[in-house]
C-alpha cells in the first residue's frame, strides 16, 4: 500500500496486472505499465493488439475482470462515483471524433463544462472560444460538426475535451481517419497544446507522429507489451524480433 | 518524339487554374415534350394515361354533381332533402349531399351536448393549444424543453381543468355532455401527450441496464402490443371500475383517454427504440467520456437525436391514434363521429341522404386532420434530410 502511494507522487496511471477477457479472448494479458506525470508515451502495434482497449480501461469506457489501475493515486474500481472523479481528470480525443452531430461546435465545447462543472453559460462559452481559438477555429463556432471538414472536426473534438481542463489526455488515434495532409496539423496541435506539460497517452499507428510527439514509446502485441524505450533508442534500436518485424513493415 | 515537345503539345494539360464558372441553365422543356415523355411515351403508356384519365373524370363527374351541382345548402329541416315520395320537396329521383343538415347542426357536432354557455372554455382551450404548439412545433423557435414541458404536460392539465370544471366558479361539466369534434381533438391531444412520455420512458426502460426493468419493460409492450384497442376499452371501461372501490369515481372518458394513451405509447416506445438503437455507441462513450450522467446524456444528446430519426414514425403511429379515438363509441361516449351518427338519425332531419353527407363530412374532417400532421412529418422529414448532407462550405475557411 505505501509503494503504490509513493508511486503515485510520481506516477499519473498505474496499471498492475490488468487481465482483460471479451468471451474467451484474452484482450489484456498481466498487463503493467506507468506513466509519470507530465509524460506522452505512445502505444504502437499491430491492430487487435489491445492498445485502444488499454486506453479505453483507463477512461472506464470498458472494464476489466482482475488487476488494478490506478490514477494519480485514485483505484479505479467500479463505483459511479469513482468514475465520475477519474473521467473529470481525463480527457479523451476518438479516432472518428465523436462530435454531438445536433449541436453547434461551440454548443459541443460547453455542452460538460455547464452540465458536469455546473459551470455558468456566459463564462462557459468564454472559456470555449478560448479554447476555439487555440486550435484556431473560433470563427466557426456557430456551424454544425457536419459542416466541418475531418480535420477541423477532430480540433473541435480536441477543444471539447480541453473546455473540461483535463489533466490528462488519451489519444485513440487521432489522425487515423484524417486526410494525410491534415496529420501534421494535428500533431502540431497535439504537440503545441501539450508544451506546458499534459500528461498523454496517445494510441497512434504513425510512426513519424509517435516518435515526435512521444517521450516513451510502448510496443504492444497480443495483449501485453513487449518492449518500451525512449523515443529515439526504440526506434534506433529495437530489441524485441516483432518490434524489428513491425517496424519493418511499418517504415 | 521529345518528351519535351509532347509535353508542349498536350493541351490537356493544365497550366493555370481554371477559373469556376456559374451553372449552365438549361432552356426549360415545351409542355408538349412533358406530355410526351410522361404521359404518352409507349403505346401501353398512352393506353393507360387514357383509361386512367376516364376513370378520374367518370368519379370527378358523380362525385362533383352530388357533392356540389345537386347538393342543399339552405333548408330548416328534413323536407329540404327528402324527395316527394319521402315526404320533402325534391323531385323522386334527386340525390345529392344535404351541406343544409350539417349547417343546422354543426355546434353540435363541434361541441356535443356542452352547455351553449361554457362553449368559450371549449374555444379558450383551442386557442391556447393551437397557439403553444404552433411555437413547440417549429424547428426554429429555441426553448424547444420548456416549450415541450408546456405542450405535454401543462396544457393537458390545464385542459382536462377547464373543460371538466367543477373548481373556483367553473361549474363542473360532466364529461358525458362532452362530444363532437372537441372530444375527438382532447383525447387525441391529451393521449399523444402521455403516450410520449410514457412511450419514452418505455424505450428507455427496455434498453436499461437493471435487468428487472428492463424485463417488465418488454413485459408490459409485449402483453399491449397483443391486445386489440376494443378490448382494452372494455376493459378500461367495464372491467376497471370492479378492481378499484367503490368512493373512487373515475371518469369514464379519462378511463379511455388512459386506455387510448397507454395502447398507443407502447407503439411509440418501439419507434422510439429504433430511433435509440440507430445512435452509435461513439456518441455514448464521448459523452461519458466527458464526465456527464446517465440523465444528461440521454435527455441532452442521446434523446435529441432519436426523436429527429422517429419523428416521421411517430407520427405515423399518431395519425392512426387519431382515427382510432373514433372506437370510444363502444363505451358510449360521442366523439365526432358518433356525435354526426346521431346526429344525422334526428327525427327532424333524417332522410336517406343526410347519413351519407354525415360521414363524407366527418371522412372531410379526419382527413383534414391527419393531412396536417402527414404534412407536417414530410416537413421534418426534408429538414433533417438536409441537415444529413454535407453543405456546401462556404469559401473563406
Amino acid at each position: 500500500m505505501k509503494g503504490i502511494k509513493e508511486n503515485s507522487r510520481i506516477h499519473a496511471i498505474n496499471i498492475i496486472n490488468v487481465n482483460k477477457w471479451l468471451g474467451k479472448m484474452h484482450i489484456l494479458r498481466n498487463m503493467d505499465f506507468s506513466v509519470k506525470f507530465q509524460e506522452r508515451v505512445a502505444l504502437i502495434g499491430p491492430s487487435g493488439s489491445g492498445k485502444s482497449t488499454l486506453l479505453r480501461c483507463i477512461n472506464a469506457l470498458e472494464t476489466f475482470q482482475k488487476g488494478k489501475i490506478i490514477i494519480e493515486g485514485t483505484e479505479l474500481n467500479n463505483t459511479p462515483k469513482t468514475i465520475h472523479l477519474i473521467r473529470r481528470r481525463i480527457g479523451m480525443v476518438f479516432q472518428k471524433f465523436n462530435l454531438f452531430p445536433h449541436l453547434t461546435v461551440l454548443e459541443n465545447c460547453t455542452l460538460a463544462p455547464i452540465w458536469v462543472k455546473k459551470m455558468n453559460k456566459k463564462k462557459a462559452e468564454e472559456e470555449a472560444f478560448f479554447y476555439l481559438e487555440k486550435v484556431k477555429i473560433s470563427d466557426q463556432a456557430t456551424k454544425y460538426p457536419i459542416q466541418l471538414s475531418g480535420g477541423q472536426q477532430q480540433r473541435v473534438a480536441i477543444a471539447r475535451s480541453l473546455c473540461m481542463k483535463p489533466r490528462m489526455m488519451l489519444f485513440d488515434e487521432p489522425t487515423s481517419a484524417l486526410d494525410p495532409e491534415m496529420i501534421q496539423e494535428i500533431l502540431d496541435l497535439i504537440m503545441d497544446l501539450t508544451k506546458n506539460g499534459m500528461t498523454i497517452i496517445c494510441v497512434t499507428h504513425k510512426m513519424s507522429f509517435a516518435r515526435q510527439l512521444a517521450h516513451r514509446i510502448a510496443f504492444m502485441d497480443e495483449g501485453q507489451i513487449l518492449e518500451e524505450n525512449a523515443s529515439d533508442r526504440f526506434f534506433s534500436n529495437p530489441q524485441h524480433e516483432r518490434t524489428q518485424i513491425f517496424l519493418r513493415k511499418m517504415l | 518524339m521529345d518528351i519535351k515537345d509532347m509535353e508542349e503539345q498536350s493541351s490537356y494539360i493544365r497550366k493555370n487554374i481554371a477559373p469556376s464558372e456559374p451553372m449552365l441553365r438549361t432552356s426549360r422543356q415545351s409542355t408538349y415534350h412533358w406530355l410526351y415523355t410522361h404521359l404518352f411515351a409507349s403505346p401501353i403508356n398512352a393506353l393507360i394515361t387514357l383509361l386512367l384519365a376516364t376513370l378520374i373524370i367518370y368519379i370527378a363527374k358523380h362525385l362533383g354533381k352530388w357533392v356540389v351541382l345537386d347538393a342543399i345548402w339552405e333548408g330548416k329541416d328534413r323536407t329540404v332533402c327528402a324527395t316527394k315520395i319521402q315526404g320533402g320537396i325534391q323531385n323522386n329521383d334527386w340525390s345529392g349531399a344535404c351541406w343544409a343538415f350539417v349547417k343546422a347542426n354543426y355546434t353540435q357536432i363541434i361541441y356535443g351536448f356542452y352547455p351553449p354557455e361554457h362553449r368559450w372554455r371549449v374555444n379558450l382551450t383551442g386557442i391556447i393549444a393551437i397557439t403553444v404548439n404552433i411555437t413547440f412545433l417549429m424547428p426554429s423557435i429555441p426553448y424547444k424543453f420548456i416549450n415541450g414541458f408546456i405542450s405535454l404536460i401543462i396544457i393537458p392539465i390545464f385542459s382536462w381543468y377547464l373543460l371538466h370544471g367543477g373548481y373556483l366558479s367553473l361549474p363542473l361539466i360532466d364529461t358525458q355532455l362532452w362530444g363532437g369534434l372537441m372530444v375527438t381533438l382532447t383525447i387525441a391531444y391529451i393521449s399523444i401527450s402521455i403516450s410520449f412520455i410514457i412511450g419514452t420512458l418505455l424505450a428507455l426502460g427496455r434498453r436499461s441496464q437493471i435487468s428487472i426493468l428492463r424485463l417488465l419493460c418488454i413485459l408490459f409492450i409485449e402483453t399491449l402490443r397483443g391486445i386489440p384497442l376494443v378490448s382494452i376499452l372494455f376493459i378500461a371501461s367495464i372491467m376497471f371500475p370492479l378492481f378499484i372501490p367503490h368512493e373512487i369515481t373515475f371518469d369514464k372518458l379519462l378511463r379511455a383517454l388512459i386506455g387510448i394513451a397507454i395502447f398507443t405509447s407502447v407503439y411509440i416506445a418501439e419507434a422510439i427504440r429504433g430511433g435509440l438503437q440507430a445512435i452509435p455507441k461513439s456518441q455514448y462513450e464521448a459523452a461519458t467520456s466527458l464526465g456527464l450522467k446517465y440523465t444528461t446524456i440521454m435527455c441532452l444528446i442521446i434523446l435529441p437525436q432519436a426523436y429527429r430519426l422517429v419523428i416521421p414514425a411517430i407520427i405515423n403511429i399518431l395519425i392512426g391514434m387519431l382515427k382510432e379515438t373514433s372506437l370510444i363509441y363502444i363505451v358510449s361516449m360521442f366523439d365526432l363521429l358518433g356525435m354526426i351518427r346521431i346526429t344525422s338519425i334526428q327525427a327532424n332531419w333524417i332522410t336517406p341522404q343526410t347519413p351519407a353527407t354525415a360521414f363524407v363530412t366527418v371522412a372531410f374532417v379526419y382527413w383534414v386532420l391527419c393531412f396536417m400532421m402527414s404534412r407536417y412529418a414530410y416537413f421534418i422529414e426534408k429538414r433533417i434530410n438536409l441537415f444529413k448532407q454535407p453543405m456546401i462550405r462556404s469559401k473563406n475557411r
